[in-house]
Order: C-alpha cells, then structure tokens, then sequence
C-alpha cells in the first residue's frame, strides 16, 4: 500500500505524537548522566532533581533580597507586556487592515508605505526605540508592536480583499452604507481571520518581547534568563524556557478554541 | 412600476468590445431572459444593470431615470455563489436586510423593531420554504437552499429590478425543478422585473417572457475583438406569460372534467406545436 494511503489508528497515532518528545527527554537524561558522572559539578546539562531545587527557589521562595517570589513577577511582567502589545497590534491592525483592504483612497494612500515599513527589521530599530522612549515599559511594548502590527496589518488587508466582490454588491443592493458594510459584513467576518493572524504573531511577538527584556529590564521572564546566563545557570534557564513555552502553546491553545467557541460558522464557511 | 431601457449602450475594455449597439426596452414585470455563449457578454450586461460598471457609451434608464453608479436598492440581485453572509444564520441573513434598511448608522434593530423585523423575515422565510432552517448558517443548507435564501434576503427589500447571474446553474436537476416553481411563483406575487443570466435555454424559455440571445458575429476573423457582441435574437414567449395571472403554459385539463394524464401518458395536446421550447414549462 502506498504511504499516503496508510492511515494510523487512534492509539498508535497517539503513541507517535508522543515519541519525539520521549526520545528528546531520553537524550537529555542519557547526556545529562554521562557528562554529570564524569563531573559533579557539571553545570551545562543539570540533572532533574537539580533543576527541581532551581524550580523551588525561584517559583515557591520569596526572594532573599525583595520578599517576591521571582518566577511569578517576571511572568506576570512579560505576560502584561505582551498583552498590552498584543491588544495595540490587534486594533491598529484591525483598522488600517480593514479601511486599506476595502476603500480605494486608502489603499492608495497606504499600501506602499506599508509595504516598505514590513521589510524593517525591528531590532534594529530598538535602539532608536530606548534613546527615544526610553529603557521602561513604553519601548518594549512599541517594539513587539512594530515588529507584529505592519505584517498583521498586511495579512488582514489581504482577508478583506480576498471577500468575494458579490457579498458586497450584494449588501450595497441591501441599502448598506459603507460603514453598515464594514461592522454587519466585514469585520464579523474578519474576526476569526484576526485570530488566525494574531497566533501566527505569537511566536514573533515572544521573540521581540525576550530581545527587548534581555537588553534593558528589571523583570521578565527574558532579562531572568540573560541574567542568570552569567553564571551558567542552565537549571534556572532551562525550567524558564519550558515555561515560556507552555505559555505560548497555552495561548496559541485558547485562542484556537475561542475562534471555535465564537464563530461557529468559520469552519464550515473556511471549507467551502 | 419598473421600466429598464437600455439606449446605444456599448462596453468596451482598452481594445476589446464587448457589447456594442444595445437597444432594449423592458415593460414593467417583464421576465427577460438573456443566453448566449460563454463570453458572449451577458454577465457583463448585467454588472452594467447593477452599476457594478459602467456601459463605455450609451444610458441605461429605469423608469426613465438614469441608474446611479453604484448599486442600490432598487435592484437586487442574486450571484450564482456567494449570495449569501456566511456568517450570520438563516433568520440573520433575512434580517440583516431590514437592519440595512431601518437600523440607520450601525445597521442594528432593537427591541420592538427587532422583533417586528423578525416577524418579517420569518414569514420570507416561509414563503421560500425555508422557516424550520432559520438557525443553520448557510455552510450548513444545500446548494437548492441557498439560492432561496439568497432570494429571499433580496426580495425582503422590495426591490423594483431582480437581477439574476445564472443563479440556478450549480444545481441538481431536480432541485432545480423546485426553484424554478418558486421562482414563477414569485415573479407572479411580487412587483418585479426580472432580468436572468442563463445558459440554460429550457431554463430561458421555461420562466421568461422574453429570450434574448447575445452573440458575437465573426465578420472577420482578423479583427474579431473590434466587434462586440450584439442581440441576435429576441423572442417573446408565446403564448404570453402575464405577472400575476394564470400561466398559459400550465395544462388546461385541472378545469375540465378530464382526468390529468399521468407522466407516463402522451402529452395533451396544448395546441402548440410538439417542438415548442414553451411546453417546457
């Protein structure tokens, strides 16, 4: 039978998906007992229980020093500061998205601009971000905005000019004005596209958040890991990692299952 | 009352014409079918009846007044896809027209109008078949049932023009049969002028009053993209079908004391020639 034919069952399929991960914590387990047996004080590949120990000092220990419990203030730090560049991205997207995808003078106007404005590198223009706003929370979050919104602006842009011509001559025969067509046909529409562009930004939005934190921060789940980097602390960086990473699947996860909760007509309307 | 008269109208892109020398005059509750080869220019007649373009010489008046340049009210339409907002179930799609209409700047009705404009897009929805479907989205109705719905969220608005782009084209033959009875029927009930796209001609002569056929002559072949497509044909159904009025194409057997021959008996005779398009109906 050919390959593409051969489907998997329900039980081995999940067996598959979870092989890579068995065998990434079976290599790092295997390298981590080599290379701590040939050297206790082995620093790059810790054991679990070592990392455990880091895990309790950070998330469950207040700090000797301030009284806060670490791992909690860098993530809430990091989750506000994406949140807050997040929702900017989210509505200057939106906005401009929507009024360059479906008004002629706007796109006119904005398109090549746009174009241009995409095609520079965020970090670097960070500096300029730290010399103009500053080093506090106002740079950081224009950074992830700057990296994220002109991509997100293109994509939405892209969503409504992809609409077919007849759903809005069919609305303008209904008597809608322009901004009747934007709310009751466009952007509800829109919507679910939206969500689709912000989980494809995740992962770049993480990136300009950890960048913007590792050079000028006093908290954050990004300046935790440059700073401990100094010390070789791998069992702190380590659990850090994992975390941000569950963070982000958590939110790539519910943003999914909102799409499905909210727009139950998406799936169907995406199929056809 | 909704009379189209099309004067001189030509379209022409960069060198290409597309139509050329177009004279019509529609009555009022007219059904006019338009057929023709593919690129013969009929869908393109029809975007210049919506003003989705505009004709490169020529008017187009309704009701002795020019259109105006961009769509309106006055005239729906329904596309053969897409006629229909994925997003909002059977009942919102109906609705959406009167919030359109009465909603004023957000488009939106609430409380006694809602409930009122319900009321009204429930009885559209009975009268095209529709009522026990009024939550399903449009993803989730038949082809057959789309085209109702997309029917009935244009007649909703009591437009003066239907216009139809090969609306029933990507159907089932036997869904199509229930269409078209729809269809007769409400060209029969409502105040409209319908003018259909179609490349089916048992279509075009099984609902209209008038066929028109647009073709392209081919005088010469070496400039063949200087000569738009033109009326070839124009035949008024015969007998007459009158709006409003018992069809002439129906057998006459139901008053006569006659049984109704049944669908394996020769055909009754109508009085028409056997090879008449019209006994399709």
């Amino acid at each position: 039978m050919r390959a593409i034919n051969r489907q998997i069952k329900p039980g081995p399929r999940l067996l598959l998906g979870a092989l890579p991960f068995l065998l990434v914590i079976i290599a790092y387990l295997a390298g981590s007992a080599i290379r701590l047996a040939d050297n206790p004080s082995d620093k790059l590949l810790p054991a679990l229980t070592t990392m455990a120990d880091a895990i309790d000092r950070m998330a469950f220990t207040p700090d000797k020093r301030t009284g806060e419990i670490l791992w909690w203030v860098d993530t809430v730090s990091s989750l506000a500061r994406i949140g807050v560049a997040l929702a900017f991205a989210t509505v200057i997207s939106l906005v401009v998205g929507i009024a360059v995808g479906l008004l002629p003078i706007m796109r006119a106007l904005m398109s090549s601009f746009i174009a241009v404005i995409s095609m520079v590198p965020p970090l670097a223009i960070l500096p300029i971000l730290f010399i103009m706003l500053g080093l506090g929370e106002t740079s950081k979050v224009t950074l992830i905005v700057i990296g994220i919104a002109p991509v997100m602006i293109r994509d939405l842009a892209l969503r409504t000019e992809e609409m077919p011509t007849q759903q809005l001559i069919k609305a303008q025969t209904l008597g809608a004005s322009t901004f009747g067509i934007v709310q009751r046909v466009v952007l509800p529409q829109l919507l679910p596209r939206l969500i689709d562009s912000i989980r494809l930004n995740m992962g770049p939005a993480w990136l300009f958040l950890i960048a913007a934190e590792a050079i000028a921060s006093e908290s954050g789940l990004g300046y935790r890991i440059f700073l401990v980097r100094r010390y070789l602390a791998m069992d702190v960086i380590l659990p850090y990692v994992a975390w941000i990473t569950l963070l982000a699947f958590l939110m790539d996860y519910s943003l999914r299952a909102l799409q499905d909760r909210m727009f139950p007509w998406f799936a169907g309307a995406r199929a056809s | 009352m909704s009379t189209i008269t099309i004067r001189n109208v030509w379209k022409e892109y960069d060198e290409r014409v597309v139509l050329e020398r177009i004279n019509l005059d529609i009555e009022s509750r007219a059904f006019v079918a338009l057929v023709g080869p593919s690129g013969c220019g009929k869908t393109t007649f029809l975007r210049m009846l919506l003003s989705e373009e505009a004709p490169s010489k020529g008017e187009i008046l309704i009701d002795g007044k020019p259109l105006a340049g961009e769509p309106t009210a006055e005239r729906g339409v329904v596309f053969q896809r897409y006629s229909v907002f994925p997003h909002l179930t059977v009942l919102g799609n109906v609705l959406l027209s009167l919030e359109f209409e009465r909603g004023g700047f957000f488009a939106r009705l609430f409380g006694g109008a809602r409930r009122k404009a319900m009321e009204e897009a429930r009885a559209m929805l009975d009268c095209v078949g529709l009522a026990e479907h009024e939550k399903k989205y449009p993803a989730q109705l038949s082809g057959g049932m789309q085209q109702r719905l997309a029917l009935a969220q244009t007649l909703i608005r009591k437009p003066k023009v239907l216009l139809l782009d090969e609306p029933f084209g990507a159907l089932d033959p036997g869904i199509r049969g229930d269409i078209h009875a729809l269809m007769r029927r409400l060209w029969n009930e409502e105040s409209l002028t319908v003018v259909m796209v179609t490349h089916d001609l048992s279509e075009a002569f099984g609902l209209a009053t008038r066929v028109i056929a647009f073709e392209r002559p081919r005088l010469d072949p070496v400039d063949g993209d200087r000569y738009g497509a033109v009326i070839k044909e124009d035949i008024e159904v015969w007998p007459r079908r009158i709006a409003g009025a018992d069809s002439p194409h129906r057998t006459p057997v139901l008053v006569s004391n006659s049984p109704a021959p049944g669908l394996d008996d020769p055909a009754a005779s109508k009085g028409l020639g056997q090879d008449d398009l019209a006994l399709q109906a």
